[in-house]
């Protein structure tokens, strides 16, 4: 039986990265697996660099997904909205896709006529309740960081508040870069619930280097590894649902 | 949902200019800004000789899915639920497609802006509309989510509240679309966030306490604790404590049964400060904070208006048939879809 299922990474960050490979291009490679990024850039009061601006910018679009660029004090609000604008995004993405099939022309919700568009919206809502969700969260934690580390923490629980009001599944990962030895470090192996960061993220030191890319690459082998296992464990093929453009 | 958006408004649209649907060619002028959210911006437009409120958005997902809101309040019969929808189009503009939907156009201060003016006396009679909208709501399968002042204006004479931004209204069930925090239960540790009657009598609880906290107020300790304390510091709020702590800690089954309570509650107090009675006119805001001026020297007046206007929420029944045929007409039209979608995931 087909179970659907919305597979995301979601990058939290301050600015530019500065080892590795290059962000925007492992963007794109999850993309082509079916996996969206999306980006959540934090700022203080102060103006964030133009190039960081770009970087976010740039690993969404290539990554399929959203990005904003916020205040920490805004941060839970916009944590969950970014998801569930992504989400939408990606579901509204199948339903187009299905639609050119069924129509047999290259036509998207933009073409249809608003009453019709109501309709299709009333089913990408439904699946957005009930479809299971898988999020990579990855945080960074280079030194500019630190003080919006505990903001990080509460938006992370408050995330998982949110989504856990829908009937559909999740299950989240954490990790860190730079980790404590090396570039990215796994804080937290999947699971349903984010209630147990409040007990290891204040332990977290924090470093220099900034390895973005590094980070997408050991979130894309964490999806890669865990789909493995389970395939091997049910014998089943898992699908995805992946954003058509 | 309040926060600052480094494009904040991307359209700028000049006041004066003719929006033309692409699809239903109806044509909107606009007069000026009305104000501007996380989805988007809302105009005051002129549409043939009646003014109409425009909600502008990049984002053709949330006017699709707002709309769609609005238009199944509009099978609620007789409903004040939200602005009732006129139209919903695209518009090609030089700098791009965007989505829209015309509404009417609820004029009015808002809730806190609206009690500044008129005082306090009409916190009560206000919340006591609000919780007989939001008992039909609820009844339609509806939570209204987004509950705030903000998102609540005052029309009249005769004064009457109405809710406007449905951008958070989910279905009964669901997981709650959008929030602010301070109205938030799961902010405060009070609650889930899944769509139930509960979730709006909370939101209902901390609009009285903002009407006492005009600033509002974090998160220290969060949970009951540190609300009750914030009631127990504020005269108008100690009145309704048993009321608030109850909405607070969902143990309301009803918006009515949270409606009678109130109406309960400063009743008593009414007859109690007899002599204290106050006229509904406008007051001198420096004299609200004595305690004649609180929520609990409603006037009779008020009061009597407030019983009218129930009464008149019971409309005739003459259409209801029709409607009934209506209804059926219209879930089967939308589950037959959703079952076509179903099929289609199934196979695919
Ligand atoms: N029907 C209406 N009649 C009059 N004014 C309106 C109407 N709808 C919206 N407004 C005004 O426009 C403002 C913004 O509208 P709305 O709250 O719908 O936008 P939003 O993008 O959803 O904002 P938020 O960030 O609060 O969710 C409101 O605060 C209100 O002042
Ligand atoms: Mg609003």
């Amino acid at each position: 039986m087909y179970a659907g299922k919305i597979r995301q990474i979601l990058l939290i960050t301050d600015g530019c990265s500065n080892q590795g490979e290059d962000p925007i291009a492992m963007a794109a490679l999850a993309k082509e697996q079916g996996i969206t990024v999306n980006v959540i850039g934090v700022i203080n009061e102060d103006r964030i660099d133009e190039q960081g601006m770009k970087e976010i910018e740039g690993i969404a679009l290539s990554g399929g997904g959203v990005h904003q660029i916020v205040y920490a004090r805004q941060l839970s609000q916009t944590v969950q909205m970014v998801t569930r604008k992504a989400m939408t995004q990606t579901l509204q993405g199948v339903v187009n896709r299905e639609l050119k099939q069924i129509l047999g022309r290259s036509q998207s919700l933009e073409d249809l006529p608003p009453e019709k568009r109501g309709e299709v919206m009333e089913v990408v809502d439904e699946l957005g309740e009930t479809v299971n969700l898988e999020v990579m969260i990855l945080v960074d934690t280079s030194a500019s960081m630190k003080s919006k580390l505990p903001t990080v923490k509460e938006a992370l629980i408050d995330l998982s508040l949110s989504m856990g009001a829908r009937s559909g599944a999740n299950l989240y990962s954490v990790c860190v870069f730079p980790g404590k030895n090396g570039d990215v470090e796994k804080l937290m192996d999947w699971s349903p619930k984010l209630q147990a960061l409040s007990s290891i993220f204040p332990q977290l030191s924090t470093g220099g280097v900034t390895p973005t890319g590094p980070a997408i690459k050991v979130a894309l082998a964490s999806f890669k590894q865990k789909r493995s296992l389970r395939s091997l464990l049910s014998g089943d093929d898992e699908s995805s649902f992946e954003e058509s453009v | 949902m309040m926060m600052n958006h480094p494009l904040k408004n991307p359209f700028n649209i000049i006041p004066g200019t003719v929006i033309t649907g692409k699809w239903h060619r109806k044509q909107f002028k606009v007069i000026k800004e009305l104000g501007s959210g996380a989805n988007g911006t809302v105009y005051l437009a002129q549409h043939g000789n009646m003014q109409i409120a425009l909600k502008m958005s990049q984002d053709g997902l949330s006017v699709t899915s707002e709309a769609n809101v609005l238009k199944s309040f509009a099978k609620v019969q007789g409903s004040a639920l939200g602005p009732s929808l006129l139209d919903v189009d695209d518009w090609e503009s030089s700098k791009g497609l965007f989505s829209f939907y015309a509404m009417e156009y609820i004029e009015g201060p808002d809730l806190l802006s609206y009690i500044k003016q008129k005082g306090r006396v009409w916190t009560m009679v206000l919340i006591l509309q609000l919780l007989n909208d939001l008992a039909i709501l609820h009844e339609k399968g509806w939570v209204f989510g987004d509950l705030k002042p903000d998102n609540l204006i005052v029309k009249g004479p005769p004064a009457r509240i109405r809710c406007i931004d449905v951008g958070g209204t989910t279905q009964i069930g669901r997981a709650i679309k959008e929030f602010t925090e301070f109205f938030d239960r799961g902010y405060w540790g009070l609650g889930t966030r899944k769509a139930e009657p509960t979730y709006d009598l909370f939101a209902v609880a901390m609009v009285l306490i903002n009407t006492a906290y005009p600033e509002r107020f974090s998160k220290t300790i969060g949970e009951i604790g540190q609300l009750r304390d914030a009631i127990r510091k504020k005269t108008e709020l100690t009145q309704i404590e048993d009321v608030l702590l109850k909405a607070l800690t969902g143990k309301f089954t009803s918006a009515n049964e949270m409606r009678s309570e109130l109406l309960q509650k400063i009743s008593g107090i009414d007859t109690a400060s007899a002599g204290q009675r106050k006229a509904t006119q406008p007051q001198p805001e420096g004299r609200n904070t004595t305690p004649s001026g609180s929520p609990a020297g409603m006037s009779r007046t008020a009061l009597k208006q407030q019983r009218q206007s129930s009464v008149r929420q019971a409309k005739p029944k003459k259409q209801k048939k029709r409607r009934v045929w209506m209804e059926t007409f219209f879930i089967f039209l939308a589950v037959s879809f959703l079952y076509f979608f179903y099929i289609l995931f199934k196979v695919i």
